[in-house]
């Protein structure tokens, strides 16, 4: 294997496990845009992939699936929004009861309907995504330089991968060239604008929880049906909580997350490859020093090198109105 | 023109236990600047709220322009013509200038559309009223007084015909106050109705054609100003008649009770804020430091209190001195017989989440009548908060209710309340009136010299040159950390500026 291969490689599953993590962090902008902290969001994906799994298991359908792991995770949006806006509740202590009660009963209801150890059965293949080839791809592959990086890098991935690719300007689009955006944006900065403009804050905070639901559907459906074929328990392995780090690392802001979500989806692909071959000087690298890459650097980073990140001013505050 | 723009009918309103407005009447004419003054707290606020729909009224009608309307929400308030600036500018900070004047009026769902007819509208607004301002400046790097603007103009970027503007000079230097006058009179001319609420008498006087007095949920009395005066209108505030100018007899200065020899101080760049200051403070004196805001006056005060580490120079309190260049333990000091209104009383005075009778305590939570072995003895702390609220007329008077939501005035009377019933010999006393309406402000003033006359030494920090002059037995001074010059308080206003523009001073200095 020649040093340009290896890096096709890499990049190509970079690619590959950047895309929940592009969804979820785009999830958490639409909700921390508007002014409701998401710790959830590891939750929300995890429901989902169990969803997409149980639902395309027993229809075969790769597209109920989808739509299941959707509904699942605007509902339990609903319950955070529900928590946060409506009876004006900790944010944090709301996420993080959502991750609690998610991991568990993912878990207990698998094991309940498939008796697989908290597994979904294994999906057959029109039960799951298929990689979509490009024109030509095979023709060009041989094509020296521009082949592998057509064929390998571009062409060969699922539809919602390149649906998470178009999610990052789509995102950009909405929040800033549309009124949505705008009254979105402003209820996250200063809520009381929003009301004494005769907008009512509760509903656009409403609307902005939903849409992190459907983003996060999509990162859960993609972990089990795209990833892999079928739900394992606790497969989101922490990839909301390297979410909101890209969020927070990209200051809120979309193409900035799609670049930290490459970054750290790079960082994990390059663990995986790094298992068991030792890196010429250092030698043998913990994989678990490497797990906690994305962190460690969010933190460095922040600290010194790309300023302050500051976020939505009312994040995390329930609005009130005086009084 | 005599028609009527808003006429409100017996709007009541209670916010549990507080009634916030009692069967409130108002009529104000069309294309006139009608102001609404009271006391913080007199309910002005809660009412301009109920007509912009923020609030709902428990029962009363609202009229505008002679038809009933019934204000739901903030847009039933726009959509008949009603505007309104806030105290606090509902403004999206890092937001443009056009994109806050947009928001909630974009007109449609994808904003490049109304982009360019908010731009557009924006120019005719700017030359129909002369109110420029960059559409696409953002507003954090706005001037107050432009993010002001900002507001008025999306007041009238919704075509509101009766503008509120609720305390707009607060947080404007003199200069931008006398600019948005000017503007005001501008919109007059326009046919634009105004609605004034403030405290201040003076901006009444200048620029209403008709006023009317809100006094504890109530309104009172409304006049046309041209016929009324600054004495009226602070009697029909207060209820009662109000002593603008304090009145004391002839200090009897005795013993020295706190002393400060060569004090320096420097701030945390290192630069010296108070340089080699010394004085001597007696009992039954008021020793009043003028001096314009920022020439060490607030140093001073925090290291003879123990707040901030001096560099060198000696305190002596009592005769005893006090560490100032080393640690101080304020609760020693405190019991060693001085006590301190800190300048700040949100961030240093008081814990604005705390309930009345905590904050009536603070610092002296150690009292062996507070305590029950380690507990607090809630009772004792409670009847004792309500004594103090009766004496100093803290209002509302419930000790229960968190201190943020008492008004300035109050909440500094629960720290002058506190600090004075210890019957200190030496009080500290900084800005105590800054933010405080005119009948406490008579009451502080009262209590001050009342603390002089039974022998206590106080030491006023103010940079109200009026206050210092009509309460200090002497007057320092203080330019650039130094004191400049001692006066007697009937020195005239021009020879204290003179003084505190550092002018006189270096010569007095050098002789």
């Amino acid at each position: 294997m020649d040093f340009f291969h290896v890096i096709v490689v890499l990049l190509e599953s970079t690619i590959r496990v950047s895309v929940p993590l592009i969804f979820a962090a785009l999830a958490g902008l639409f909700t921390e845009r508007a002014g409701i902290f998401d710790i959830g969001l590891e939750g929300k994906m995890l429901g989902a992939a169990f969803a997409a799994g149980a639902v395309a298991a027993i229809t075969q359908s790769v597209w109920l699936g989808l739509l299941a792991a959707i509904l699942i995770s605007v509902a339990l949006s609903l319950v955070h929004g529900y928590a946060s806006i409506t009876q004006r509740g900790n944010q944090i202590v709301s996420g993080v009861a959502i991750n609690f009660i998610v991991a568990g009963s993912t878990v207990i209801l698998g094991e309940a309907w498939f008796r697989q150890g908290g597994r979904t059965p294994a999906l057959a293949e029109g039960a799951r995504f298929q990689t979509i080839n490009f024109p030509f791809a095979d023709t060009i592959r041989e094509v020296p330089f521009i082949g592998p990086i057509y064929a390998d890098l571009l062409s060969g991935h699922f539809i919602l991968t390149y649906l998470a690719f178009a999610m990052v300007p789509l995102s950009w689009w909405i929040l800033y060239r549309t009124r949505f955006g705008l009254r979105l944006r402003a209820v996250g900065e200063n809520p009381g604008a929003v009301d004494t403009a005769g907008i009512s804050v509760i509903w656009m905070r409403y609307r902005a929880v939903i849409c992190c639901g459907i983003l996060c559907g999509f990162a859960g459906a993609y972990l089990s049906l795209a990833m892999t074929a079928g739900f394992v328990k606790g497969m989101t392995a922490g990839k909301g909580y390297i979410a909101l780090a890209a969020l927070i690392f990209a200051k809120w802001r979309p193409f900035n997350i799609m670049l930290a979500c490459l970054l750290f989806g790079f960082l994990d692909a390059f663990a995986i490859r790094l298992q068991g071959n030792p890196l010429p000087l250092i030698g043998q690298v913990p994989v678990q020093l490497m797990q906690a890459l994305p962190y460690i650097l969010t933190v460095i980073l922040l600290a010194g090198f790309i300023g302050k990140a500051i976020p939505p001013k009312a994040g995390g505050v329930p609005y009130v109105k005086e009084r | 023109m005599d028609s009527i723009a808003i006429e409100l009918r017996g709007i009541d309103k209670s916010f549990g236990p507080v009634h916030a407005n009692k069967n409130i009447n108002l009529k104000v004419r069309k294309g006139t600047i009608h102001g609404v003054i009271g006391e913080n707290g007199a309910g002005k606020s809660t009412l301009m709220s109920i007509l912009y729909g923020f609030y709902q009224a428990d029962s009363g009608e609202i009229h505008v322009d002679g038809k009933q309307v019934t204000i739901r929400d903030p847009n039933a308030a726009i959509a008949a013509g009603i505007g309104m600036v806030h105290q606090h500018f509902m403004l999206v900070e890092n937001f443009t200038v056009l994109e806050n004047i947009m928001l909630g009026a974009e007109e449609s769902q994808i904003l490049n559309k109304g982009i360019a007819k908010a731009r557009d509208e924006l120019k005719r607004l700017e030359r129909e009223y002369a109110l420029e301002v960059n559409p696409d400046a953002v507003i954090e790097e706005l001037p107050v007084g432009l993010q002001q603007r900002v507001e008025i103009l999306k007041a009238l970027y919704r075509r509101a015909d009766i503008l509120i503007l609720d305390e707009p000079t607060g947080v404007l230097t003199p200069a931008e106050a006398d600019h948005l006058f000017r503007v005001l009179e501008q919109l007059k001319s326009q046919g634009k109705t105004i609605i004034l609420i403030t405290h201040k008498l003076r901006e009444i006087m200048a620029i209403t054609d008709e006023v009317s007095v809100m006094r504890r949920g109530e309104m009172v009395a409304t006049r046309t100003t041209a016929e009324t005066s600054v004495e009226e209108l602070a009697e029909l505030m207060v209820g009662r008649r109000v002593l603008l100018r304090v009145e004391k007899g002839e200090a009897k200065p005795g013993d020295v009770k706190l002393s400060v020899n060569g004090l320096t101080v420097k701030d945390g760049r290192g630069v010296t804020m108070v340089d080699n200051v010394s004085f001597n403070l007696r009992a039954g004196e008021i020793v009043g430091i003028a001096g314009v805001a920022g020439n060490g006056q607030s140093e001073l005060l925090e290291a003879i209190s123990g707040i901030r580490r001096a560099v060198s120079g000696e305190v002596l309190l009592n005769g005893k001195p006090i560490n100032v260049t080393g640690h101080v333990d304020p609760k020693d000091l405190r019991d060693r017989g001085l006590a301190h209104v800190p300048e700040d009383r949100h961030h240093v005075g008081l814990v604005l989440k705390f309930e009345e009778c905590e904050n009536a305590i603070l610092g002296y939570h150690h009292d062996k009548r507070y305590l029950n072995g380690v507990f607090l003895n809630v009772d004792a702390i409670r009847k004792d908060a309500e004594q103090r609220i009766a004496e100093y007329d803290i209002r509302p008077p419930n000790a229960r209710l968190k201190t943020a939501n008492f008004s300035g005035g109050n909440q500094q009377k629960i720290v002058l309340a506190r600090e004075m019933e210890r019957s200190p010999d030496v009080l500290i006393i900084g800005q105590p009136t800054r933010g405080v309406d005119v009948g406490a402000i008579e009451f502080i003033h009262k209590r001050i010299i009342e603390m002089r006359d039974q022998g206590k030494a106080v030491l006023l920090v103010s940079v109200e040159l009026d206050e210092i002059r009509a309460l200090s037995d002497r007057i320092l001074v203080m330019f650039a950390g130094r004191v400049v010059g001692e006066r007697d308080p009937d020195a005239t206003e021009g020879e204290l500026g003179l003084l505190m523009a550092g002018v006189e001073g270096r010569k007095e200095a050098a002789e």
